[in-house]
């Protein structure tokens, strides 16, 4: 049997053997998991459109000021009352799609005639920064918490388990409505007015409280999972710190059921939110919120259906893109993914 | 205290039975009692796991020390006691005249550097989310060893050391086999110049092509950087290829203990001739009886010995001598009395044996094969005609 050189070499050739391309200056070195990281993700298109459109709703929310500069309205004029014409005898605004014109992009809401878009950029505004709160907070609390029981174990387990079997056993949205305006009296007496910002702390306060104990049972399991294997029993033989061994060789392995937890619970606080709101215990008026916008297009939707179509269809796209974005992440932080 | 160069060089230049004087390691009365708790409404301690009890050996600068012993004799828990992985119930343990036994993590850190680990489970003793070159590079950080040239160079060197790529040291455990994996622990292991390096069943999950090459390379270790190793292992020709000295465990006790070949060609253990004989043997039998030099030892013929039953309960093991359930010479004495791990007469010096009524120095065939076995012996064999 000839080999493939031999076979060549037998072939007469007018050409002088091609020179092999130089190999590559240099050592060879492989990525950084960073950059690896990032090559993934960049890789991933349903993620990468995914992080945009979570990104874009984030821009408007942070940015909604700009926006109601550059558009010219906000969300507390009553549009609908000082500019006769634009609602009809019944407070129905006047025109297809619940008002739809170059002036009031997303149309005007009845009865009291505000422009819709600005009520959904700064209801956005508000949603997105308590739901950030909430998550984050409840995030950490949930890490500190699972990470001490599942490490420690023993009693520190066994104490904080009963713990969050105990907030576990809570009807959640009862105790929501029913403790917000426990809450809110802490703060303040109930017969003067409650300024907003301590609304949407109550409000912090009384989701982060039931919040955090799933992904605390969640990472709790996970870390005693972790805590049995092998490379944690080798950082231990080296002479690491049980903190070194908790941030070093535990976290980089929760990052993934923390990634996205963290991605399907900000839109579930975000919804959440806007339920208590629908049901009067969130944020009350003039504060534009998105939850509220529901209620009040609830109201209304058999005379004016548009009024619920600008937020509901926010609202879905925003929540689908988080859960894409968590999924992404998720497959961009795991080194096994194959992509 | 000798000091490091006299250490290495010692072991370098003696081989076999170096340093006998002050030795590395030294354990003595090592015992791990796990509790069993049960009650409701009440946790309460029912009972305990004797799962290692009373353990006594020495390790040498220098020396492999082999341990083997079936599943859950509790080598594996004396290997994680000597690394302090688990804390010991009863016993010392001493490394180079130091009482490391309740020594809490920061003073003790000296001393973990030195006392290294490596993994049964090459696939969970690597970090999943960390590269090859954190994974070395970690115990030089945790002890803030900064090598010559950086720990990057030393990281790099390390893992030439073992046989792997340096260019490697950006990739991620899952791009490694088996084999690949053990080598990566074992240079973690090697990060901070251990002197005894623990190996608890290093190439158990190894393929048998592969075993052979991680072993050669724990023994190169062993012979270039003058590292002593506890070899934990249930594989008897690997810890002959590897050990110099072997103990032989049974139910959380050394049965037998001593040099490679006393051990291995003039057994007096009852468990461990039976152990002996389980070994496999590579070459085929030519169908001949016990020949005349059957009893004298040497012989191409081996005994046969088949145990019966399964090891006893570690939660509620036999009084007195602990294989006296499956031996085949128990008496009244081996019930009512533990014995003692001494020197028998006419073994080499170093040779402990823990029985009353030892068996003759050979794995030679004997007169018919010991089969406490219920189960009938399906084909007849040459050596069981009397």
């Amino acid at each position: 049997m000839s080999s493939p050189t031999e076979a060549a070499a037998s072939v007469p050739s007018p050409l002088p053997p091609a020179p092999s391309p130089p190999p590559p200056p240099g050592p060879v070195t492989g990525r950084s998991p960073g950059r690896l990281m990032r090559r993934r993700f960049r890789r991933d298109r349903t993620g990468v459109v995914s992080a945009c459109v979570v990104v874009l709703f984030f821009a408007v929310g942070l940015l909604a000021p700009v926006i109601s500069w550059l558009y010219g309205k906000d969300p507390y004029t009553l549009y609908g009352q000082e500019q006769p014409g634009l609602l009809d005898p019944f407070g129905f605004p006047a025109g297809p799609l619940g008002g739809v014109s170059g002036e009031h992009w997303f149309g005007l809401e009845p009865g009291l005639g505000r422009d819709v878009f600005m009520q959904l950029v700064y209801g956005i505004r508000t949603s997105l920064l308590i739901a950030l709160a909430v998550t984050v907070a409840t995030t950490l609390t949930a890490i500190a918490v699972g990470v001490t029981a599942g490490y420690l174990g023993g009693r520190t387990d066994y104490w904080l388990g009963r713990l969050m079997d105990f907030l576990l056993g809570f009807p959640s949205q009862l105790f929501f409505v029913a403790f917000m305006p426990v809450v809110v009296a802490l703060f303040v007496d109930p017969r003067e007015e409650t300024p907003t910002w301590i609304r949407v702390t109550a409000l912090v306060l009384v989701l982060w409280f039931l919040g955090w104990t799933g992904l605390g049972r969640l990472l709790r399991g996970q870390v005693l999972a972790l805590r049995e294997r092998e490379f944690v029993e080798a950082a231990k033989v080296s002479g690491a710190s049980p903190w070194r061994i908790v941030r070093k060789e535990l976290l980089p392995n929760l990052v993934t059921p923390v990634l996205v937890q963290f991605t399907y619970m900000l839109p579930g606080v975000v919804t959440a939110q806007a339920g208590l709101s629908y049901l009067g215990v969130g944020l009350v008026e003039p504060t534009p919120d998105w939850g509220r916008m529901f209620a009040t297009a609830g109201e209304v939707y058999e005379n004016d259906p548009a009024y619920l179509f600008f937020p509901g269809t926010a609202m879905v796209v925003f929540v689908v893109c988080f859960n894409l974005l968590g999924d992404s992440l998720r497959d961009a932080f795991d080194p096994r993914t194959g992509r | 205290m000798e000091g490091d160069t006299t250490a290495r060089a010692d072991l370098g230049a003696a081989g076999r039975g170096a340093g006998r004087g002050e030795p590395l390691l030294r354990v003595e009365g090592l015992a791990k009692h796990f509790p069993v708790m049960a009650g409701f409404p009440v946790r309460r301690r029912v009972g305990a796991v004797r799962a290692v009890d009373g353990v006594d050996l020495t390790v040498h600068a220098g020396e492999v020390f082999g341990l083997v012993g079936e599943s859950g004799c509790g080598k594996s828990t004396t290997g994680r006691m000597i690394a302090r992985l688990t804390e010991p119930t009863a016993g010392t343990i001493t490394y180079r005249g130091l009482d490391i036994t309740r020594l809490g993590r920061r003073r003790l850190r000296p001393v973990r550097s030195e006392i290294q680990m490596v993994f049964q489970d090459p696939y969970s003793s690597l970090n999943p989310r960390q590269t090859v070159g954190t994974i070395v590079g970690g115990p030089m950080e945790v002890n803030g060893i900064d090598p010559p040239g950086g720990r990057g160079r030393r990281v790099r060197e390390l893992l030439e050391t073992v046989g792997l790529s340096p260019d490697h040291v950006n990739r991620f455990p899952h791009e490694f086999s088996g084999g690949q994996r053990q080598r990566i622990g074992i240079a973690r292991a090697l990060a901070l110049n251990p002197r005894l390096i623990v190996a608890d069943e290093p190439v158990s999950a190894l393929d048998v092509s592969v075993q052979a090459q991680v072993v050669n390379l724990l023994r190169e270790v062993q012979r270039d950087l003058g590292v002593a190793f506890v070899f934990i292992a249930h594989d008897l020709a690997v810890v002959r290829h590897f050990s110099q000295r072997v103990a032989v465990m049974y139910l959380g006790r050394i049965v037998e203990v001593g040099d490679r070949d006393s051990v291995y060609s003039r057994p007096r253990h009852p468990y461990t001739h039976a152990l002996l004989s389980a070994v496999p043997e590579p070459v085929a039998r030519d169908g001949a009886g016990p020949g005349p030099d059957g009893e004298g030892g040497g012989g191409s013929v081996r005994e046969r010995i088949r145990l019966a039953g399964d090891v006893p309960s570690p939660a509620d093991p036999p009084s007195g001598c602990r294989f006296r359930t499956r031996c085949w010479k128990a008496r009244e004495r081996c019930a009512a009395e533990t014995p003692p791990l001494v020197r028998l007469e006419g073994d080499a010096e170093g040779h402990l044996t823990a029985c009353h009524f030892p068996e003759e120095p050979t794995t030679a065939a004997r007169g018919g094969d010991v089969v406490l076995d219920p189960a009938p012996t399906t084909e007849p064999h040459p050596g069981t005609s009397p």
